[in-house]
């Protein structure tokens, strides 16, 4: 078949950028997504606070993952499930072939453009390498939901969270509502990272409580998990905690793999491509737009994220036909300033503490990122710091103090993106303290 | 109505009792393979280097460089009809010090005792040529062109298919506690009830000492060797082409990187002498080791994510040779101390054994009308065409277009034929070997949930995270 946009990937992001192009009359988009249902993670995210920004009102993940399909569905995009990415070339023109492979075969799909939105996940036990055996009853967060609310398991024992964030409150209460009696979250940094109201909502309501300055060292079972040994960080004494679960939360990375197999430049603090401000890639025609960009943001914030791709998409296939990377204009029709893609890609890099942003290219007359801000993740806290931002040493700006939560957003406003210069080096951005 | 005492009993059902139990299976006999675990496979078997060795390092007259010789050449044959992932990735042994140059000579001319001519020494330049990702520091090398990469998950199990579906009766969770000698017949104690035979054949791995000991032998002890191996992301698949031996040297063995037939990179393993036979435990020691020799062999894997981790215990003894012998008198032959060559040496090894057992007067008639072919297994490597990328096989069965584990790409249609299967999977960890499902880089955030549905539906042990 022949399609003007395949996205891959029907969480917020996919759907939202579907439903927006379809609105922008670009057609017809085809959204491929390998699970049996469409929605992406917040099918099995029991918890409320869904489709504030985007939807501008609040309900579960189910309720949000229906609400997205159905627009995008009514919208006229074809949403299709069980249906792999299994290929994808680029032809001399510009033009994308993409495989999909489904109950019903191997599926070639013409298009000329592609937004990749295959979302993110959470490192697991193994890729954070804690030793020890490898019993049943180890998973994450992922897993622990889709077991407990599309599988209606439950789960008696005590229960170990690994981690301090929002989702791993979210995690403990899911474990809570499964019948396990959560022992504690374990952070190895020296407070938790959640929201006071969230924070106090689990606490009060299951009296979690949450053990900084701790890592979970050793797993240890055989066949079935006994316990793990957790050690204080900062004086090495650790002990034993018998527990039948535990889940590894946060830690999110992109799903990159298809961005990686399509040879796309990467950018090395988000693990996901390199997007300038369109979220435009480094190969023509090819957008990416959601957690693959930010993992991981909530998700009204990847549905903002696609429905920002959507248009840049439908800008650039309206401006011509593919052409310099990043772009599908023709370098002879920029279309208007300030809509168009930016003219040259320049990289956009962190220094510690801060681990990444996005978007991570910009250039001379680009358009401001999604909601007009680059959004940051920082490995450790800061209490008040300005985020600056400078290129080959000169200063654009200089943030409004912000306060450095490990797994939290900082904003940075885009408002200095005019002051780039095209010709010159990388743009830095660092954390100054406060006079 | 008590059944007359079979035959042969087979101890062990990892690849060298499967393989044993399919040789024998070509004779008028009735067999007995029995297991501790709950599947085949599930020991050693399942945790090791996953290399079809040539055996050109084996120490030249041994009984292994012999049985090693001949077996790898009988695995290589008995995996292509089998549909046995391999893929002859040859390796290049990698020499970083100047003692390491030094004993390259000396390890082509044992390569040659040991019947292997097609070793060739290798310049730094021709490494780097041939493995650009190839650390800094490399002075020189060997190539060994026929090292293969093969799946040990599916050989055991093609032996075990191969075997029950000639009759041998499979007795797994049935962990043998002593024995008895009753006129000519031993009647074995298992964990599931009394086991007659006339003829024992022990190929218990890690516990071949102490079965040994129940017939009378006190000729050897394991002394466990733990392996820590760190498998890393596909994407890191193309970092190498070739696997990347350590040179050993007398102070110390080094590690080895080699891709596998699923697409993933392996690092390891970890040689340490442990106490306890069933700890299989990783440790932060181990892969901190590991994680610098990868490091420095290939440094682009420090960017790569790691897939998973795991340990195996190789069933070293006092000796440095395989503990095989048979004793008439008893009826009982030893296959023990089969320490990590066992899964290249396999068939020979059971050749040797059914030569023994012939020789000790066992009657070996064959079996009429029993025809020697080698089961097709469900393909679970990356060389060879998967059942998701077959548009006929999909055609005539959309299962087969079901992906349900999505970094493996195991489609429900695998998972539903493993489990229906003639060996089927006793757990998650069994039904992994089986079709790869739950063994990507995920780790089950996608599809665990899912893939305990399918198991539980078909009435297999789960939990979360089941091993």
């Amino acid at each position: 078949m022949t399609a003007g946009v395949v996205v891959v990937g029907a969480g917020p992001a996919g759907l939202s950028a579907a439903a927006e192009l379809c609105r922008l009359g670009v057609g017809p988009v085809l959204v491929a997504d390998r699970e049996s249902e469409a929605g992406g993670v917040p099918r099995h995210s029991w918890h409320t606070g869904y489709g504030l920004r985007d939807l501008h009102r609040v309900m579960t993940g189910p309720a949000y993952a229906r609400s997205l399909v159905s627009v995008a569905s009514s919208a006229g995009a074809e949403l299709r499930t069980d249906a792999t990415v299994t290929g994808w070339s680029t032809g001399p023109d510009g033009s994308h072939t993409v495989t999909v492979t489904s109950p019903a075969g191997p599926e070639t799909v013409q298009a000329t453009a592609v937004l990749l939105a295959t979302g993110c996940r959470e490192r697991p036990r193994t890729a954070r390498l804690v030793p020890g055996d490898r019993p049943a009853g180890v998973m994450t967060t992922g897993e622990l939901q889709q077991r407990v609310y599309l599988g209606g398991e439950r789960l008696a024992g005590r229960a170990l969270v690994v981690g301090a964030e929002h989702v791993s409150f979210s995690a403990a209460m899911t474990l809570a509502h499964a019948g396990a009696d959560v022992v504690a979250l374990v952070t190895e940094y020296e407070r938790q990272q959640s929201y006071a109201a969230f924070r106090l909502g689990a606490a009060v309501r299951w009296r979690v409580p949450v053990w900084t300055s701790c890592a979970v060292r050793r797993i240890a079972g055989r066949g079935r998990l006994e316990g793990v040994e957790v050690a204080d960080v900062r004086t090495g004494v650790a002990r034993f905690v018998p527990c039948e679960v535990v889940v590894f939360t946060g830690d999110w990375i992109p799903d990159h793999e298809l961005a990686r197999l399509a040879g796309l430049a990467m950018d090395p603090g988000t693990r996901g491509p390199a997007v300038d401000t369109t979220l435009a890639t480094s190969a023509p025609g090819v957008f990416a737009a959601g957690n693959l960009v930010h993992a991981a943001e909530t998700a009204d914030v990847a549905a903002l994220s696609g429905r920002h791709a959507a248009r840049h998409i439908a800008a650039a296939l309206a401006a011509g036909s593919p052409g310099s990377p990043g772009s599908l204009g023709s370098p002879g029709s920029p279309g208007s300033p300030g809509s168009g893609p930016p003219a040259v890609r320049l990289p956009v890099l962190v220094e510690p503490p801060l681990r990444w942003i996005s978007p991570n290219m910009v250039g001379g007359s680009g358009p401001p990122p999604p909601l007009g801000r680059f959004v940051l993740r920082s490995a450790d806290f800061r209490r008040t710091v300005r985020l600056e931002v400078r290129q080959d040493g000169r200063l654009l700006a200089r943030s409004r103090p912000a306060r450095l939560i490990p797994g939290r957003p900082v904003h940075l406003d885009a408002a200095w993106l005019p002051r780039v210069d095209p010709a010159g080096g990388p743009v830095r951005i660092t954390t100054g303290t406060l006079p | 109505m008590t059944r007359p005492p079979a035959d042969v009993v087979i101890i062990g059902a990892g690849v060298v009792g499967t393989a044993i139990a399919r040789t024998l299976a070509a004779y008028s006999l009735d067999l007995v393979l029995v297991d501790a675990a709950g599947d085949v496979g599930a020991g050693t078997s399942k945790a090791n280097t996953a290399i079809l060795h040539t055996g050109f390092d084996a120490k030249p007259g041994s009984l292994e460089s012999r049985l090693l010789s001949r077996g790898s050449g009988l695995l290589r044959s008995y995996a292509s009809a089998a549909r046995i992932p391999v893929e002859r990735t040859g390796a290049l042994l990698v020499a970083w010090t100047p003692d390491q140059v030094a004993a390259l000579p000396l390890i082509g001319e044992n390569a040659r005792r040991n019947g292997y001519r097609a070793v060739r020494p290798l310049a730094a330049a021709e490494l780097y040529a041939r493995e650009p990702a190839l650390g800094p520091g490399a002075l020189g090398g060997l190539e060994v062109p026929d090292e293969s990469i093969i799946c040990p998950w599916t050989t055991p199990l093609a032996f075990a298919t191969e075997a029950v579906g000639a009759g041998v009766r499979l007795l797994l969770s049935a962990r043998v506690t002593g024995v008895a000698a009753v006129g000519d017949v031993h009647e074995l104690a298992t964990t599931r009830g009394p086991v007659r035979c006339r003829w024992v054949v022990n190929a218990a791995g890690l516990g071949s000492d102490e079965v040994d000991r129940m017939f009378g032998g006190d000729g050897f002890t394991i002394r466990p060797r733990r392996g820590e191996l760190i498998v890393f992301d596909k994407l890191a698949r193309t970092l190498l082409r070739s696997i990347l031996l350590p040179v050993p040297t007398a102070r110390t063995k080094g590690v080895l990187v080699a891709p596998t037939v699923y697409g993933n990179v392996l690092l390891g393993p970890t040689a340490e002498d442990v106490p306890d036979r069933s700890d299989t435990a990783t440790t932060a020691a181990g892969l901190r080791s590991l994680l610098a020799a990868g490091r420095r062999i290939l440094p682009g894997l420090a960017e790569e994510e790691v897939t998973s981790t795991y340990a195996g215990l190789r069933a070293a003894t006092e000796h440095a040779d395989y503990q095989i012998r048979v004793d008439a008198s008893r009826r009982y032959a030893c296959a023990g101390g089969i320490r990590s060559t066992g899964l290249s040496a396999s068939l020979g090894i059971a050749e040797h054994v059914a030569g023994l057992l012939d020789e000790a007067g066992l009657e070996l008639k064959p079996r009429p009308g029993f025809a020697v072919s080698p089961p097709v297994m469900p393909y679970i490597g990356e060389a060879g065409v998967r059942p998701y990328q077959d548009a006929a096989t999909i055609a005539a069965d959309p299962a087969y277009g079901q992906i349900v584990c999505h970094c493996e790409r195991v489609t429900r249609g695998e998972i539903r034929d493993a489990l229906a299967g003639p060996v089927p999977p006793a757990d998650p960890g069994g039904l992994r070997r089986r079709t790869r499902a739950g063994n990507g880089r995920c780790q089950g955030f996608y599809c665990g949930a899912a893939v305990s549905r399918l198991l539980s539906a078909a009435g297999v042990g789960t939990g979360p995270g089941a091993p």
